[in-house]
């Protein structure tokens, strides 16, 4: 572990130097191993928050009754050594080759990791497809890369939706995503997005859902579902 | 808590040493095809249980005792990789 960023209240951005890293695709996670002395082991997967080409970082929530999230957010230093496996994964996936087709990125809470990744990379790669953006998250206090998704330009839309506390004054979306926001935000279907969800099982399913209801084909929708383990 | 296949991505990739969440599972059950990533993945039952997103249908269940690794794949008809590119 070479550093560690605060990003909200519970959630912080840890490096890693890993020299024998093989490089990562935008979107794959990684695998934390943690073994008590007494040889119990508890083992997380972690979206990889960084862009392909940048040194691998993951972003973790601290869940206060987690077994390996509180440890990686409160104990873990500078210098400390994890045990890690990957990258993992192959389907949560996207290749800047895939030009042609418009990104459709929704993410719920910490589910914006991997997403994070991606746009992080379509950067990196100068790629011009548009991308729209929408992240439900609890309040504008638990957005997460916030200034740096507030720095997008160029092609990328962020929309975010506010679902328990908004700040006074806000003008944009209010709770939860549902068909009648997706309808309105989303890349109508005749423009062939390609459109990835990653968040809670609940959240994921209802996004997927109302999706392939506004006719996106179900093998363009690619969602990747977390639980409260603090990673999946 | 119900999860899916991007899941066990890590501990499919031990199993079988390749990227498995693209491979293409059949149901034996109902005869539907899928990416192991979309089946329905549970972690936290006795072992890992992967079900069918159509029909439920169990597919695959893996329990690890002392570092081995037992995978039932009774409930696949077929499951196919996709040779890395």
């Amino acid at each position: 572990m070479t550093a560690v960023t605060s990003e909200t209240r519970a959630v912080r951005t840890i490096a890693l130097d890993l020299p024998e890293w093989p490089g990562h695709r935008a979107g794959q996670h990684l695998d934390v191993r943690l073994t008590a002395e007494d040889g119990y082991r508890a083992e997380r997967s972690y979206s990889i928050a960084s862009a392909p080409g940048e040194p691998p970082a993951i972003t973790v929530e601290r869940l206060d009754d987690g077994e390996v999230s509180p440890y990686l957010t409160d104990e873990l230093r500078p210098g400390d050594q994890i045990e890690v496996r990957g990258p993992i994964g192959g389907y949560f996936v996207w290749e800047a080759r895939n030009d042609f087709s418009p990104l459709m990125l929704v993410a719920g809470g910490s589910g914006i990791v991997p997403l994070r990744s991606i746009l992080r990379h379509r950067e990196r790669c100068a790629s011009s497809v548009p991308v729209r953006l929408l992240y439900s998250a609890r309040s504008l206090a638990d957005v997460i890369y916030r200034a740096e998704l507030d720095g997008q330009s160029d092609g990328v839309e962020v929309i975010y939706t506010l679902t328990r506390e908004q700040p006074e004054g806000w003008t944009g979306h209010t709770g939860r995503v549902d068909g009648a926001l997706l309808a309105e935000v989303a890349w109508p279907p005749d423009r062939l997005p390609l459109s990835f969800i990653c968040g809670p099982t609940p959240f994921v399913e209802a996004v997927a859902a109302g999706l392939v209801g506004l006719d996106y084909p179900p093998a363009q929708v690619k969602t990747e579902r977390f639980g409260a383990t603090g990673g999946r | 808590m119900e999860l899916d296949g991007n899941a066990i991505a890590g501990q499919l990739h031990e199993i079988f040493g390749t990227e498995m969440t693209t491979a293409v599972g059949t149901c034996a059950a109902c005869g539907a095809t899928a990416q192991v990533a979309e089946t329905v993945v549970y972690l936290d039952a006795p072992g890992t249980v992967v079900r069918c997103r159509s029909c439920l249908g169990l597919l695959m269940v893996i329990t690890t005792i002392r570092d081995m690794n037992c995978v039932d794949l009774g409930g696949l008809a077929s499951l196919e990789a996709i040779p890395a590119t």
